[in-house]
């Protein structure tokens, strides 16, 4: 399918140079990307980058074709003012439209909802009106952006029937630390720590991500030895949010024993991580073309010992979840995103597999160690919170084989090498699969290899508007476990 | 059969929750180092190498003095312990980080200012702790936080750790609070939030700034999106340092601010100057 693509195409991990990227009038350009999306593509990224001269933008469409384990990019000639809009069609681009309207004042015509994304107003962000339903039997329900427990910032508009959610709009852009402008120029001093901190839950999942532009745009890779660590890490910190998660769903419901016992367990696993770095939440393991901390033979059979006990906990802490006919009422039927809705809109990670949609970058698009040792993929057709506790459930299992496998025979280290330059004028993707979905990372370099446009993709960018469909419908009491089935990172998002 | 389950689960696991503080502090992760020190003499004239090597901008020097490392905006990245020639700057392996004042947190610079290790946080004064000693609930603030002090945070709530035998409990609304635990830099777009959470907090009220973010903007100070720090919007009562912060690390300053940890009984671990 994706030979006939007009699209460069690239393996994931790979870069390119810039001037080998098909580049189109603006119009036609969308007319292109629509007619990839149609042929089956999925939009990782959709971003601009300014002209030297500022006044025109150009914008960059980063696919993936994931039956053909290929990514495409393409791009638009400068352009300023306005384009046709091309969420109109695919409303997998409604938030990307949307940022880049903010970021470069290039108006989509025709988007169905424009209005700002993160920028400030001053001192909130400028969130603009909210879709309201009207009615003398309608009220609203604003939530947030201080929520009740120990969680990020954000704000939700409900539009309510009495119990009914009808519409629900998610306001963000409070966590927004201007983590991509600081970027332009870099890579900076402080870059590589930023990148552990865009999601400081998915540290690894991001680190991985950037190390591996890097060394992409260096037309190298990291020492085997560190692929496997990154492997490994990734999935204890797949391992630690996913125990966590369904403990607090189980709290949600009021079933207190596996509440009690993940919340013990999670913490194991972040142990886990903080044996390999010192760090819970695995700062420090990931450094470009860098081995990583050591780990003998006898760390990595201790690791081995530790991740099998912990597992075999969650195994039994999961078993009374689910063989609880109350938590099962809780959850069947409750969120329901349905597979069109989730293909459409381009939701990614557990949520997506929950909807039916086979997504797994590390099966689709392996990089690093995953070309060499990947886990079968949790796929569970409901789109509910039954289906997306489920997929979790099943990808500790998964995971927890896959870290085992890995942990028995680890590689030779590799040599020291001198570490290469990054090329000029190249851009490099890197999709990481994230406990929460794919982690997309895009380098732009300009003639010296510094970056001239860094874009990064959270899987929440993509999931955030999976939950408010899967709220409609919904009772509004539902909405906390509707909330914490998708597990969705807010900094992340406002990056 | 989950019932039969749980409860045969329970009894065969016994109780999980740490005897700390009535027993030994649990140990950190072998590889962790916890807080650092600064051996002033050991510091080599002319040399700045730690001072380009932080991320952070953490290390300062002035020509004639040892280097000023300012825990408050260290992100523990090891960083200069890795680049220092002459091991000037040290893990203590000690898990306790918590200090009233910003000051109290930079070690080393100019002869007779700095010193060599962070000065522990005081409880709070007689009045607030007959008030709080006992009975403290906190709103807790995310302004820019990246989720990592949030979760471990969070995990002193979990049975292992059972913040709530010290009467200590994070509520849903600021006016059944008796002061803020904010993490972040304080974002711009988090000001008016933050501001209006604690106006609502009934006085007296306490605020707790956790991790590098909310103590000096960490790492991400000096963007125009944050601000430095959680002080720059609301005095702050404590300071816990860390990126983030061990669970250990901010149950101690929790406990320390309310006079309830007695070092008599249970004297820190032996300090050991280890290397990661």
């Amino acid at each position: 399918m994706s030979d006939a693509s007009v699209f460069a195409l690239l393996p994931n991990a790979t870069s390119l140079p810039w001037r080998e990227i098909p580049e189109w009038p603006a119009d036609e350009f969308v007319q292109r990307t629509a007619a990839e999306l149609d042929r089956g593509a999925r939009l990782c990224s959709w971003f601009g980058v300014p002209e030297r001269d500022g006044a025109f933008v150009r914008l960059v469409a980063v696919l993936a074709f994931d039956a053909d384990n290929t990514l495409a990019v393409g791009r638009s000639m400068p352009v300023r003012g306005s384009y046709p809009s091309l969420t109109l069609t695919h409303p997998q681009a409604h938030l990307f439209e949307r940022e880049v309207w903010e970021q470069h004042h290039l108006a989509p015509e025709g988007h169905p909802w424009l209005k700002p994304v993160r920028v400030s107003a001053g001192e909130a962000p400028a969130n603009a009106e909210f879709f309201r339903v009207e009615g003398g039997e309608i009220h609203e329900v604003a939530v947030g952006p201080v929520h009740a427990g120990i969680i990020e910032p954000g704000h939700f508009r409900f539009q309510c029937a009495g119990e009914e959610v009808i519409h629900l709009e998610i306001a963000l852009g409070y966590q927004h630390r201007g983590v991509e402008t600081a970027l332009a120029g870099g890579p900076h001093r402080s870059t590589m720590h930023q990148m552990e901190t865009v999601s400081g839950d998915a540290t690894v999942a991001h680190a991985t991500a950037y190390a591996t532009v890097m060394e992409a745009l260096a037309l190298g890779e990291a020492p085997l030895r560190a692929q496997w660590l990154r492997a490994i890490a990734l999935e204890f910190e797949r391992l630690a949010n996913h125990t966590g998660d369904l403990g607090a769903l189980a709290g949600d419901v009021a079933f207190l024993p596996t509440a009690s016992a993940c919340g013990k367990l999670r913490g194991d696993f972040l142990n886990l991580t903080a044996s390999l770095c010192g760090n819970r939440f695995g700062r420090r393991i990931v450094r470009p073309f860098a081995a990583g901390p050591e780990v003998s033979d006898e760390r990595a059979a201790q690791l081995l010992r530790d991740v099998t006990r912990a597992l075999g906990d969650v195994e039994q802490a999961l078993a009374w979840l689910w063989d609880a006919a109350s938590v099962r009422s809780r959850f069947e039927n409750v969120g329901i995103v349905h597979r069109s809705q989730a293909a459409a809109i381009g939701m990614v990670g557990p949520a997506a597999r929950a909807s039916g949609l086979v997504r797994d970058v590390r099966y689709d698009h392996p990089a690093g160690w995953h070309r060499f040792a990947q886990a079968p993929v949790v796929v569970w057709p409901g789109g509910d919170v039954f289906a997306r506790a489920r997929v979790r459930s099943l990808e500790i299992q998964r995971s927890g084989e896959f870290v085992r496998e890995q942990l028995v025979v680890p590689p030779e280290a590799d040599a020291p090498a001198d570490i290469p330059m990054p090329a000029g004028d190249s851009l490099a993707v890197a999709l990481v699969e994230g406990w929460r979905g794919e982690v997309c990372h895009v380098a732009l370099t300009d003639a010296d290899g510094r970056f001239r446009r860094y874009k990064i993709t959270d899987p929440s960018f993509h999931n955030w508007p999976g939950l408010a469909l899967a709220m409609r419908g919904t009772a509004i009491s539902d909405f906390p476990i509707c909330n914490k089935s998708f597990s969705l990172s807010y900094c992340g998002f406002d990056l | 059969m989950f019932v039969v389950d749980t409860l045969l689960h329970r009894l065969k696991r016994g109780c999980e929750t740490m005897s700390y503080p009535d027993g030994p502090a649990p140990a950190l992760p072998e590889r962790h180092g916890g807080a650092l020190r600064v051996e002033a003499e050991r510091c080599v004239a002319g040399c700045a190498d730690c001072v380009a090597a932080c991320p952070t901008e953490a290390i300062t020097r002035v020509s004639g003095h040892a280097v000023a490392l300012d825990l408050g905006k260290c992100v523990f990245c090891s960083a200069c312990i890795e680049t220092c020639p002459s091991g000037a700057i040290q893990h203590t392996g000690d898990h306790r980080l918590a200090a009233r004042t910003r000051t109290d947190l930079v070690l080393g610079g100019e002869a007779g200012k700095g010193l060599e290790e962070l000065r522990l946080a005081n409880a709070l004064d007689e009045t607030l702790r007959r008030l709080f000693g006992r009975s403290l609930r906190l709103r807790q603030v995310s302004a820019g936080g990246c989720a990592a002090c949030e979760a471990d945070t969070n995990v002193l709530g979990t049975i292992g750790w059972d913040l709530g035998r010290f009467g200590i409990q994070f509520v849903a609304s600021p006016r059944h609070a008796d002061g803020l635990l904010i993490t972040g830099p304080v974002t711009r777009n988090m000001e008016l939030a933050l501001r209006k959470t604690w106006n609502a907090v009934p006085e007296p009220r306490i605020v707790i700034a956790v991790g590098a973010c909310a103590i000096s903007g960490g790492l991400f100070a000096g963007h125009p999106e944050v601000n430095q720090g959680a002080d720059t919007q609301v005095p702050v009562d404590l300071y816990i340092p860390g990126c983030p912060p061990h669970p250990l690390t901010i149950l101690d300053g929790l406990l320390r601010l309310l006079g309830r940890l007695d070092e008599r009984r249970f004297p820190p671990r032996a300090r050991t100057a280890h290397t990661v």
